[in-house]
């Protein structure tokens, strides 16, 4: 009886605090849609009086948005295959193939995981400058592929470490060779895993920042993040603009939240649960 | 930022895997190892020995270092600006690590054993998510997202506390030196909350129910409950998160760097912005390899530190 009466009053009060998590995103969106007049006229909070989409051409076409776009998509995923590729290689040297000094191997990998990049950020721009590689998407890519691969080595060095004996032993007998394993038994078996780690890296990928500020200079190259983070740090947009740039910028990470959702969630559960 | 602490939750793994039952020829999967050692050595460890070896040189980025020894640090321990950064370090950790695992716990359990028992467990997905949002979001976005919410002409916020008749807390919520780093803490628990929250429900679906029936048959209410079962029983993941959120505190940049750049005066500077300053605009590389490498020996002993309550915590429970 007591508690009937009282989870009505935990759910409202659970219910007001995740709409003061989503209160930003909706004050941005209604906002993006008012043309400059009605917004200094009306203010931001006012419900907007129709649909402008102007604001948001003009920002589009201003930024080149196409082409951040474009940049992000690549750099990213770029990088999500390839760290997967990376981690899968180490994991199956670590994990399965239980190579001398493994415990070593791994506490390197996961140290390298914990540096904070502001201890790599001047040599990678300096010597990026000395082989040419500065202020190219390539560059981007080749760092992050071994940051994220440092954290995919270490997790998927467990998950192969239990990965069922027998059924590798099966295939050697069968005269399968270790590369042939790797491609055809353990990659095939252990997707799940592998689509969870491709998720999270493109995601990571996406919402870096540092690095790819200080390396991506040309507005060409320039991914969503660092586009968007110079404009702001240039305080040179007027409130019509840094709408639809937070509108734009919100708008991918809402559609890759909605589309990975469950994994997500589910690889945040596959790792913490014992 | 955002990506690197959701990499906590996986920390709290525990993997053991039985030793090989014969000697098995073990050579040729060291090849399997070979591309991603010389990736490393290449990516990760070169630039982290020339950092380290750049902290002991006076060096302006051009030319050869000159190797000046202990200067750098001697000079680090004397800036007034060098310790204001760590200190702001210290609030950092406050918002980002402290108060979201402090409501991260009570909201997953209230979510978990209220919403979840009563409501379902859509509604507990639908509120999740909610929570979890800001999380997927690049952190410049949510700088921008939020720099336009706090701005002092025409920002929602002041146009809020007008609207309902508090024009006197109106406030220039990231120009006002004493006012911008707690503006900025609250921006990071928004940030942040989501990471603890969903860790925390996955780590309470391995608490036995059965312990929190019998606690409630003898008449221990919810907050009783709360404390002396599930706080025990998800121990592990709270050093984990503790760890983890602690780290991504003291490397925090995109924030500051879209919020305030440092401002006003240094309000809000902190170490990795402040490194950032000093290489790219001072162009003092030496100078900031060594806050850098300071950077990097706190981040590494409270890594350890951290593995070690959460090791002793899994053993314990």
């Amino acid at each position: 009886m007591s508690t009937a009466l009282r989870r009505y009053p935990v759910l409202i009060a659970l219910c007001v605090a995740a709409l003061f998590m989503i209160v930003p995103f909706l004050i941005v969106a209604m906002n993006a849609i008012k043309s400059p007049t009605e917004y200094s006229r009306n203010g931001p909070l006012s419900l907007p009086e129709g649909l402008y989409l102007d604001g948001l051409k003009d920002f589009w076409e201003r930024v080149d948005y196409t082409q951040k776009l474009v940049n992000s998509v690549l750099i990213s995923g770029a990088v999500a295959g390839l760290a997967v590729v990376l981690s899968v290689l180490n994991a199956y040297a670590i994990g399965i193939g239980r190579v001398k000094g493994r415990t070593w191997v791994l506490a390197f990998f996961v140290l390298a995981n914990m540096l904070p990049q502001e201890a790599l950020v001047y040599p990678v721009y300096y010597l990026s400058k000395e082989v040419g590689l500065y202020d190219t998407r390539l560059s981007v890519i080749i760092v992050f592929t071994v940051i994220q691969a440092a954290f995919g080595t270490y997790l998927l060095a467990s998950v192969l470490g239990r990965f069922p004996r027998e059924i590798i032993e099966a295939a050697r007998i069968d005269g399968a060779n270790k590369w042939q394993v790797l491609w055809r038994i353990v990659v095939p078996v252990s997707r799940p895993t592998l689509g969870v780690l491709l998720v999270f890296f493109f995601i990571w990928t996406w919402n870096e920042f540092l690095l790819p500020l200080v390396m991506l200079i040309s507005n060409d190259n320039q991914t969503v993040s660092v586009a968007l983070g110079v404009l702001q740090g240039q305080r040179l947009m007027d409130a019509t603009m840094t709408n639809a740039a937070a509108l734009l910028g919100v708008l991918p990470a809402i559609v890759f939240f909605l589309l990975f959702q469950r994994t997500l969630t589910r690889g945040i559960a596959v790792g913490a649960v014992k | 930022m955002t990506a690197i602490v959701e990499r906590g939750s996986r920390a709290v793994g525990k993997h053991q895997a039985g030793s090989p039952r014969r000697p098995r020829p073990r050579g040729s999967y060291a090849l399997f190892l070979l591309p991603g050692v010389l990736a490393f050595l290449a990516v990760v460890v070169v630039p982290f020995v020339m950092n380290t070896y750049v902290s002991f040189t006076d060096w302006q980025g051009v030319g050869s270092p000159q190797w000046s020894g202990l200067a750098n640090y001697r000079e680090l321990m004397d800036d007034s600006e060098f310790w204001e950064s760590f200190r702001h370090s210290l609030f950092m950790v406050v918002a980002m690590a402290v108060v979201p695992t402090a409501i991260g716990l009570v909201l997953a359990a209230a979510l978990f054993d209220y919403v979840g028992r009563h409501f379902g467990s859509k509604t507990v997905a639908v509120l999740r998510a909610c929570f979890y949002l800001p999380q997927v979001l690049p952190i410049a976005v949510a700088g921008i997202v939020w720099s336009w919410i706090l701005a002092p002409d025409n920002g929602s916020l002041n146009e809020l506390l007008g609207a309902i008749g508090l024009s006197s807390w109106q406030q220039d919520w990231l120009g006002d030196p004493d006012l911008a780093l707690y503006s900025v803490m609250g921006v990071m628990v928004w940030v942040q909350i989501g990471f603890p929250l969903v860790v925390f429900m996955a780590g309470l679906q391995r608490v036995d129910p059965q312990l929190h029936e019998a606690a409630e048959l003898d008449g221990a209410g919810w907050w009783r409950r709360f404390w002396h079962i599930t706080l025990p029983q998800i121990r592990p993941e709270t050093y984990v998160v503790l760890t983890w959120c602690s780290i991504a505190a003291l490397k925090v940049f995109g924030a500051v760097y879209v919020l305030t750049k440092g401002g006003p005066g240094g309000a809000t500077n902190v170490p990795s912005y402040f490194s950032f300053t000093t290489f790219f605009e001072k162009t003092q590389v030496g100078y900031g390899a060594a806050i850098s490498t300071v950077l990097t020996v706190i981040i590494l002993a409270l890594s350890l530190i951290g593995l070690k309550l959460q090791s002793r915590a899994e053993e314990a429970s």
